[in-house]
């Protein structure tokens, strides 16, 4: 293991060498969990190790824009996944500025997320007609891109909105009045249908229109590929987040080096410290928190056009704890980390979660009985309350838990970290 | 329409009440902790929760055994206080103890794993009863004896009327009070004026509204109520002396004051620590069995709205401060009531109860923002 990473040459052979044979293993069996799983691991590999910088980018690019969409042709379930895992990956770099750069902890992120989706939600369906004079709607789809940007505004005034009373307050309390302020938004978004119709309660909004796509089909045929709508919309998503991403981490890393990022870090750090170095604390934290909520807010409308359906349902508690642990799974602070955050746990979650339980459910059906000699036990007895895919909070918490005790700083540390500690040694 | 906002007043203020007793005991939990380790024990709902579905499960075990629904109630009480009691020392011992002792000094790390705890609780809760039951809602049964209704004597409402009448004017003279001050620089008048001046307002009060206030108000309450209220005193009685009159309260108090010198003193912090989450922990489960005997419907997830409301009425009421927590947790359950109440009545039905869990978070917002030491905590400098 040394040996290999002391040889860069070897090390890129190794990587590029498993890099395409996991690609191929997942091309014959678009359906199996554990050839993605590798496929993936091997571009983590290939991004997170000392190897040419050429090589990352061809064996990302191959593997992100080749070999997912062409294992996804033949299981669209693998588009779901990806499309997933870059609003969250965006989100969770949105609540890293928040958590990891500021150290603010916000419980109610997803109440930003709820507002980017209810922006285009009532706009792009025939909902506004409820209350707006004029009967214009749904909106085109062409506006959808309008909306994103005008979501990104809405979940910013939201993130000052929310943050000027709650960012007064220290540490803990702000955790619990984050939390308070996201429930407050999911209960508004559930009440909403009266006395003027709103928000259309807890029934939600659909159908929501998406962005119209004829142009890009038109390039898929130039290219020689011949797709109709139904197949072509979870490619154009999955294309559409990959871009997203690009553009929230550019900004992220951006931001991380700017004049804002070393003060927020600052505040994180020492408050007091920082207030006397000519900080001012208070527009600064407002600022961080406007940036994740504006992240948070862009992902809402993308959401509520993939789904083409939004409810107060999406907007829980959990949500918000989910990117949080995508967050501290990664660790706080750093980018690289955010992402794999993410998507370690959009996989866990959507993925490897209920896999299990279908495991378990194919056992229990088949009545399969294991037998190691002094222990027998018929599948067939087993509880149906016995199903790994409702218990994400379980998952969560363990997480959450462990990863405090035993490595806080995340699987991935922010760089400054890690100098730090090198410093201390 | 005022006439009957009046009448209804004793009666939502009373079952304000019973529902504060409830809070008050779970807030205690919170203010405990957050004395001894300043940190919001964010998994203490989820220790009243398994109180209260560890009372489930006796009342549903029991009720064929014994027949005495009140020896019932009280082995629920213990067993649901002991369950809790042990869920929250292990908590404690399992995951706070290691980070104390790893002496992290990032603030966030001891207060996401208390979020991660109290997630991991519920779901351990809900696997536990679904292999168990094969389904997680439990239901407390229902007997007679505990449903029977008593009719209360009319002056304890007209009192009450009364009193919050008294209460209300209050608040507007020290409004009015601070209006001019602010404005016309005039000195602050006496708080005796002040009451004074709220009195002679009620009695004109009472007097309009004599045909409404004298007549007969129909105060009633249930025997389960008079339990809670009985119980929780008791307990708060309890906890008071235990804090105050033996050595453990004594050692409690010096650990939360300053925890290095009570250490020199031959005090161990860790074993005070641990002691409070039992004694926390205990309360907290009792709430739980009375929640449960109240609202009969429990669940893994039943701990977050009442957890929250609860810490809500520990900031009220200054956190850190016993005394606060009781307080603050009667004032949450009567303003929670109130406007849960009146704000359905008067919008007709367009803003229903749902709005009555945001008002306790706005509660808190401004508690936090303009008093946040609480009703009556006192004002602490930053510690840098």
């Amino acid at each position: 293991m040394k040996k290999l990473r002391e040889n860069p040459l070897l090390l890129s052979a190794v990587i590029a060498i498993v890099a395409l044979v996991a690609s191929f293993w997942l091309l014959n069996n678009p359906r199996s969990t554990l050839p993605f799983l590798l496929t993936l691991g091997a571009l983590l590999a290939a991004l997170l190790q000392p190897i040419p910088k050429w090589l990352k980018v061809l064996i990302g690019g191959a593997i992100l824009l080749l070999v997912i969409p062409a294992a996804g042709f033949k299981n669209s379930f693998l588009f779901e996944l990806g499309i997933q895992t870059g609003i969250y990956a965006a989100m969770a770099l949105g609540l890293n500025v928040v958590v990891g750069l500021a150290g603010l902890l916000d419980l109610g992120y997803a109440a930003f997320f709820a507002v980017g989706a209810y922006t285009w939600a009532i706009f792009g369906s025939p909902q506004a007609n409820e209350f707006m004079p004029w009967k214009i709607f749904p909106l085109p789809g062409e506006y959808f891109y309008l909306f994103m940007l005008i979501a990104v505004v809405v979940a910013a005034i939201t993130g000052v909105v929310i943050g000027s009373p709650a960012l007064r307050l220290k540490g803990d309390y702000l955790a619990i009045v984050t939390l308070g302020l996201g429930e407050v938004v999911r209960v508004l978004a559930n009440n909403l249908d009266q006395p003027i119709n709103f928000t259309n309660g807890p029934q939600g909004i659909t159908p929501i229109q998406r962005p119209p796509i004829d142009w890009f089909i038109a390039l898929l045929e130039k290219f020689g590929l011949q797709l109709s709508r139904a197949e072509a919309y979870p490619l154009f998503f999955y294309l559409l987040v990959l871009v997203i991403i690009g553009i929230v981490t550019l900004v992220n890393i951006r931001l991380d080096r700017s004049r804002f990022g070393r003060a927020w870090i600052a505040i994180r750090e020492d408050e007091t410290a920082a207030r006397a170095m000519g900080i001012p604390l208070f527009p600064t934290k407002l600022l961080a928190f406007a940036t994740g909520a504006s992240f948070s807010g862009a992902m809402g409308a993308l959401f509520a056009a993939k789904q083409l359906y939004v409810s107060p349902e999406s907007f829980t508690l959990i949500q918000s704890i989910m990117i949080l642990v995508m967050v501290i799974l990664g660790g706080m602070g750093s980018i690289p980390g955010a992402i794999l955050g993410a998507a370690t746990v959009t996989i866990l979650n959507v993925d490897l979660l209920k896999s299990a339980s279908d495991y378990l459910n194919d056992l229990r059906n088949a009545g399969f009985t294991l037998d190691l000699g002094f222990f027998k036990y018929n599948f067939a007895n087993l509880p149906n309350q016995l199903e790994p895919a409702k218990y994400e909070r379980m998952v969560f918490g363990l997480i959450m838990i462990l990863m405090m005790i035993y490595r806080p700083e995340g699987i991935i540390p922010e760089r400054r970290h890690v100098l730090e500690m090198k410093e201390e040694s | 329409m005022l006439e009957i906002l009046i009448q209804l007043l004793p009666s939502v203020l009373l079952e304000g009440l019973i529902l504060g007793f409830v809070y008050a005991m779970i807030a205690l939990g919170y203010t405990m902790v957050y004395g001894v380790l300043e940190l919001i024990n964010f998994a203490h709902s989820e220790i009243f929760m398994a109180g209260a579905v560890a009372g489930a499960e006796t009342f549903i075990l029991l009720k064929g055994v014994i027949a005495n629904p009140f020896l019932l109630l009280a082995l629920a009480l213990l067993i649901g206080g002991t369950v809790a009691a042990v869920v929250a020392i292990l908590v404690e011992r399992l995951a706070y103890r290691p980070l104390r002792k790893r002496g992290t000094t990032n603030r966030l790390v001891p207060l996401i794993t208390a979020i991660g705890v109290s997630f991991f609780l519920q779901d351990l809760v809900r696997l536990i009863e679904g292999l168990w039951h094969n389904a997680f809602y439990r239901r407390y049964p229902s007997f007679a004896v505990f449903e029977a209704t008593y009719n209360l004597p009319n002056w304890i409402g007209v009192i009450t009327i009364a009193l919050t009448v008294w209460v209300g004017f209050w608040v507007l003279a020290y409004f009015g009070d601070w209006l001019l001050r602010r404005f016309k620089n005039r000195a602050p008048a006496k708080g005796r004026t002040l009451s004074l001046v709220a009195a002679g307002l009620t009695l004109v009060f009472l007097f309009l509204y004599r045909h409404v206030v004298f007549a007969d108000l129909g105060m009633t309450i249930q025997m389960k109520s008079i339990l809670v209220i009985v119980v929780s005193l008791a307990m708060l009685y309890g906890l008071n002396w235990l804090v105050h009159k033996t050595k453990l309260g004594i050692a409690i108090r010096a650990v939360a004051q300053d925890a290095q010198t009570a250490s020199l003193m031959g005090i161990d912090p860790d074993v005070i620590v641990s002691r409070t989450f039992l004694i926390g922990g205990f309360l907290g489960g009792v709430a739980g069995v009375l929640f449960g005997l109240l609202y009969t419907l429990v669940h893994p997830y039943v701990g977050f709205i009442p957890g929250i409301k609860a810490f809500t009425a520990a900031v009220l009421g200054g956190i850190g401060n016993i005394t606060g927590a009781a307080v603050g947790g009667l004032v949450l359950g009567m303003l929670e009531m109130l406007g849960g109440t009146y704000l359905t009545f008067l919008t007709n039905g367009a803003m229903g109860t749902e709005y009555k869990d945001i008002l306790a978070f706005m509660i808190l917002i401004f508690i936090l923002l303009f008093r946040p030491q609480g009703i009556i905590g006192q004002q602490l400098g930053e510690k840098v």
